[in-house]
């Protein structure tokens, strides 16, 4: 075995901590093998790509059962209406078809998500609409037939007798609108007014600059590749209904399923196979996965929905569609004072379980200030409920505003002081020998790379010409404009700051068991859920690391929730952290019981044993070794050879709850306007990125350009729409711009490494941070582009008309697409 | 997005086909490539009751040079138009094939499916309108030509009759400063707006000019800017008046793509556009 790399050295105390000295140290660690055995850093090509690529992934449609039923769901036509009828009896006679239920044939279940906070209004979700209907397509029948044809014919034949009513589309006409919920006071479903710090109102009177302004996104979906999806089956021997799912969460979903059909939960069990892509909108739980749970435990026969691009885009979640009304003090060296904000979220008809509607206000309320000092805080956030699908908690969850938020602030100050945007941002950024700092909402910052961060972005792109390309492209008459965003992601929250949410299921801790077996090969079993993130890989990295075996020999299980503990799955940027962590220690745990039973063997002290390169050997001892391989067999085959009161087998449980780690970034980018068309092109991006310690940097740089190609699309091209009757008018790819290679351009990215101080391996979370800088970033960029017009723009997406608009010079002579 | 239920056939030569067509009356369709028709039967926009697919039918993937100007098989993929070598006078076919969807659309959609789907921002319909090219039908009742210019009759509708197919589509005149632009957000997408145009110029002159425009009308629109044209130097202050006059002269609608007052403004540009690339082809 050769392929054994390079080791992580943690940063010491007293090691170089400019950027430079970082990278540079990075770079000496990629560079050369000091027989350490780690594959910490290591670019291990993905296990997972091989399947992937050839077409061989087990997604949950390639899942087959003999007589399947397959569902099709009937949909509301109509944003908000009362249904008076409900007849079947066409569809049922179709051919094809076999059963139609309403929600009265099931009982009329529903989920409810709970916050427990005075501020938070409660509201049921049926599973399938009972009196009342209140977004288009939500489900009010279920189609079961022989295929899924048959049950797209029988949808059709469903008569559904509706009365519409004047439906709620937006922000501003909800609080007068119609409501979205009986008695629901101005469509609020969650007011909380957090931080309100009595200084505030003095210091925005008082201060010299005060910057007053207005943010908005536009309503996004998540995407996946994937849609959403199940196979539900009736297991007689364990009087079990088996779930095949596509979620980011199968023990979430399994609690959704139980309390919503009031079953134990050891009842159910949900199996996540290959997932094509979740970004949030597959770690709440979806009506219809317990629908079909339902009747293929009603009907003893197995069931399955395959969600349709129309559904994915009409009928799963939502997120992101967000206002803020902001006023921030500034002093004359730009020198933050205080901020106020007032946070708007249009969350749709209902609250997603278990995460709830309050998750995006809480999250941007609590989370604003971001990378920046912040020293007199106000936020009040609020749920607005409309008649639109309810949000899921969609890569990034508010982030992506609230630092397009300070970062616009940022410019906004710079320009009205006429001081360097950049210097603006040095002065208020979080910096060296401040860590930990614990700002004005109460949030604790673990050691980042805030400022470095942002000089090694600027110095990168002035070395590389950026400048002087963006003055030719404005010579040229071309509009041209370079933009940044800095921020800081916390990632991998733990129990004790997801507790601070109050959500009536507290996620934040995970479990990992590590298990060899009698040829050394080693099976990791996590409570986390990859569906495309790459665990597989990072995990056996980690575990392999530990036990000095090759990561080709460890198996990740992952995704079922009968092997598992409870496990909370995979969003939020935490399963290397916690489930990474979690496994490290069950295979320390695991290294130790190997390390005696060689000592034992090789009659050494344990404490002199090393486990590398497939081998124990013994420091201080060349020559004494023993295959790892041959330790398993002892332990497992030959366990009488061991000394008495030896623990049997080779396995060990772990675990993690961190209190969660920021990761931080610098964000740059240089776009183009077409003059005659208004279309913004991203033409150079960077990212300057310190995760803490990269386990597998093609890992890192893959969740980084997939992340800033999200970010790109909602900063220039996609939105959601919806018409004053709650008409969705993007309900195809055709409508949905979601920007494809041809839009994005190469993404160059630098890691600086601040490890985690909580945990062994240093590594913090970093499945965000692509989605939540872009925004800003090409935000800024397009506003520097525009900067001659003397129009500023403060939502996304820009689109071209409204860049055409802004240029108000004659049609262009030059340039094309 | 399932299609509803519907039959299928396979025509072996034109005669089959339009047989099967006569046979199975209004509601069937032909398959030519299914790029547009398929989404559109999955999305239950379209539900014929049959499609008779012509895909197999031999001697129809063909571009020919003749007396009669060039023609294009019903069946010729994008993609071959957009790898054909073609007289001097018809590259703007080749040029513009690039804007054609994506390169697997490219492989398997056909010129003739393309023409009977009658999109109205589809390439090949400008160009059709633009060269006044002549679509080949053949029906029960023989075949005929119907002129481009008549052929398109607002939103997926054309002059074919139910019982027709189209066989050939032929370019009679050669348009040797012809060109064709288009403005989508997305590479490969239908156009917001696109515009054609062709030129003829002597002694720096403008003599002739022809201008069609997509995305703004449910069929091409045929504009005309003789008046900022026809005798004016061919230079860009020429060609951004053009531009400036056609988006004078349409009323064009407002979508999720761009208002009526944007597509304007795109007109504008993107003729003004076409005219500088095809005064320099």
């Amino acid at each position: 075995m050769t392929r054994f790399a390079v080791k992580a050295t943690l940063r010491a105390t007293n090691a170089p901590t400019g950027p430079l000295g970082r990278t540079g140290a990075r770079m000496a660690r990629e560079a050369k093998l000091d027989g350490h055995g780690t594959w910490i850093g290591a670019s291990v090509p993905r296990k997972e790509d091989g399947r992937m690529l050839r077409g061989s992934g087990r997604f949950v449609d390639d899942v087959e059962r003999y007589g399947a039923l397959h569902a099709a769901f009937v949909r509301s036509p109509y944003g908000s209406a009362t249904v008076n009828s409900i007849d079947v009896a066409a569809a049922t006679g179709i051919p094809g078809v076999h059963h139609v239920l309403t929600a009265a044939d099931l009982d009329n279940p529903y989920l409810l998500a709970v916050l427990e906070r005075d501020e938070f209004v409660p509201t049921t979700m049926p599973l399938l609409a009972e009196s009342e209907v209140r977004h288009a397509a939500e489900p009010v029948a279920v189609v079961l037939a022989e295929d899924p044809y048959a049950a797209e014919d029988g949808a059709e034949a469903v008569e559904i007798d509706f009365t519409p009513r004047q439906a709620v589309t937006d922000l501003d006409t909800a609080p007068t609108g119609p409501n979205v919920h009986s008695g629901l006071a101005d469509n609020c479903l969650v007011d909380l007014t957090m931080f309100d710090d009595d200084r505030l109102d003095g210091v925005l009177a008082d201060a010299p600059l005060t910057v007053e302004a207005e943010f908005s996104s536009a309503r996004l979906a998540a995407l996946p590749m994937e849609g959403r999806g199940c196979l539900a089956e009736w297991d007689d021997r364990d009087g079990q209904v088996v779930l095949h799912a596509s979620t980011q969460v199968p023990h979430q979903l399994r609690s959704g399923i139980a309390q919503a059909l009031g079953l134990p939960e050891s009842t159910v069990r949900v199996i996540a196979p290959d997932v094509g892509g979740g970004f949030g909108l597959k770690c709440v739980v979806g009506r219809e996965e317990v629908v079909i749970a339902a009747a293929a435990a009603r009907l003893r026969r197995p069931v399955k929905w395959v969600e349709d691009r129309q559904e994915n885009l009409t009928a799963s979640f939502h997120g992101h569609e967000q206002h803020y009304a902001v006023r921030a003090a500034f002093d004359t060296t730009g020198r933050l004072l205080g901020l106020a904000a007032d946070i708007r979220c249009d969350v749709g008809a209902y609250s997603a379980f278990p995460f709830t509607c309050a998750v995006e206000p809480l999250m941007a309320a609590t989370e604003l200030p971001g990378a920046y000092k912040v020293p007199a805080y106000r936020a009040r956030g609020r749920a607005i409920a409309t008649n639109k699908p309810p949000t899921a908690p969609y890569r990034g969850v508010s982030r992506p505003q609230i630092v397009l938020v300070m970062e616009r602030l940022m410019e906004k100050a710079a320009a009205a002081l006429d001081l360097d945007p950049l210097e603006v941002r040095r002065r208020n950024l979080i910096s060296e020998g401040e860590f930990p700092y614990t700002g004005a909402s109460g949030i604790t910052y673990d050691e980042g790379s805030y400022r470095e961060s942002l000089d090694l972005a600027e110095k990168t792109v002035t070395e590389a010409g950026w400048y002087s390309e963006r003055d030719e492209l404005r010579a040229a008459g071309i509009p041209a404009g370079i933009g940044f965003s800095c921020f800081s992601e916390r990632t991998a929250y733990g129990t004790p700051i997801m507790a601070q949410r109050r959500m009536g299921m507290t996620p934040g801790y995970d479990t990992a068991h590590v298990r060899m077996d009698p040829t050394g090969e080693v099976i990791v079993t996590t409570g986390t859920c990859g569906h495309g993130q790459g665990h597989e890989t990072t995990f056996a990295q980690i575990v392999a690391t530990r036990l000095g075996v090759h990561p080709d020999q460890v198996r990740l299980r992952q995704g079922d929730t009968d092997l598992a503990a409870y496990g909370w799955g995979t969003f939020g940027s935490r399963s290397i952290v916690i489930g990474g962590t979690s496994a490290r220690r069950a295979a320390d745990d695991v290294a130790a019981q190997l390390r005696r039973i060689a000592a034992h063997l090789l009659e050494v002290d344990e404490s002199d044993v090393r486990l590398m390169h497939g081998a124990a050997t013994v420091r201080g001892v060349p020559g004494a070794s023993l295959e790892i391989a041959e330790l398993a067999r002892t332990a497992y085959f030959r366990a009488h050879t061991l000394p008495e009161g030896s623990e049997h087998g080779l396995e060990a449980r772990g675990s993690a709850d961190p209190p969660g780690t920021f990761s931080n970034a610098c964000h740059t980018v240089l776009v183009t306007a077409d003059p005659g068309t208004g279309a913004v092109r991203v033409r150079r991006y960077l990212v300057v990125e310190d995760c803490g310690v990269v386990i597998n940097p093609l890992v890192v740089d893959g969740q980084v350009r997939g992340g800033v190609t999200q970010g790109i699309a909602a900063a220039l091209y996609e939105r959601i729409r919806y018409d004053g009757d709650g008409q969705p008018n993007s309900a195809t790819l055709m409508d949905y711009l979601a920007p494809t290679a041809s839009e994005i351009c190469p993404i160059q990215i630098t890691h600086l490494e601040t490890p985690c101080p909580y945990t062994e391996d240093g590594a913090k979370g970093m499945g965000e941070g692509g989605t939540i800088g872009a925004p800003a970033a090409v935000l800024n960029a397009v506003n520097d582009a525009l900067a001659h017009t003397g129009v500023a723009m403060d939502h996304i997406p820009v689109r071209p008309e409204d860049v055409l608009s802004s240029l108000s010079r004659p049609l262009a002579t030059v340039g094309g697409t | 997005m399932k299609p509803a239920a519907f039959t299928y056939h396979r025509a072996h030569d034109v005669r089959e086909a339009v047989e099967l067509l006569t046979e199975l009356g209004d509601e069937a369709k032909i398959l030519a490539g299914g790029q547009s028709l398929a989404p559109m039967m999955n999305f239950r926009l379209a539900r014929p009751s049959a499609l008779v697919d012509i895909t197999r039918v031999p001697g129809l993937d063909y571009l020919r040079h003749d007396a009669d100007g060039l023609r294009i098989g019903a069946l010729t993929t994008h993609r071959a138009v957009e790898t054909a070598g073609v007289p001097d006078g018809f590259r703007v076919l080749p040029r513009a094939a690039r804007w054609v969807g994506h390169y697997p659309i490219r492989c398997r959609g056909t010129f003739g499916g393309s023409i009977a789907h009658g999109d109205p921002t589809s390439e090949w319909c400008l160009l059709a309108v633009l060269l006044e090219a002549g679509i080949v039908l053949r029906g029960p009742r023989g075949r005929r030509e119907v002129p481009a210019t008549e052929f398109f009759h607002g939103f997926f509708a054309t002059a074919a009759e139910p019982d027709e197919m189209i066989v050939e589509i032929r370019f009679p005149g050669a348009a040797p400063r012809a060109a064709l632009t288009e403005f989508a957000q997305r590479q490969g997408d239908f156009a917001v707006v696109a515009a054609a145009v062709s030129l003829t110029i002597e002694d720096g002159v403008c003599s002739a000019a022809r201008l069609v425009l997509g995305g703004v009308d449910p069929q091409p629109a045929v504009v005309d800017a003789d008046q900022a044209l026809v005798g004016r130097s061919a230079n860009e202050t020429t060609w951004r008046a053009a531009g400036e006059l056609a988006a004078e002269s349409i009323d064009p609608p407002s979508d999720g793509h761009g208002s009526g007052a944007y597509r304007k403004r795109l007109a504008a540009t993107l003729v003004s556009r076409a005219f500088t690339e095809a005064a320099t082809s």
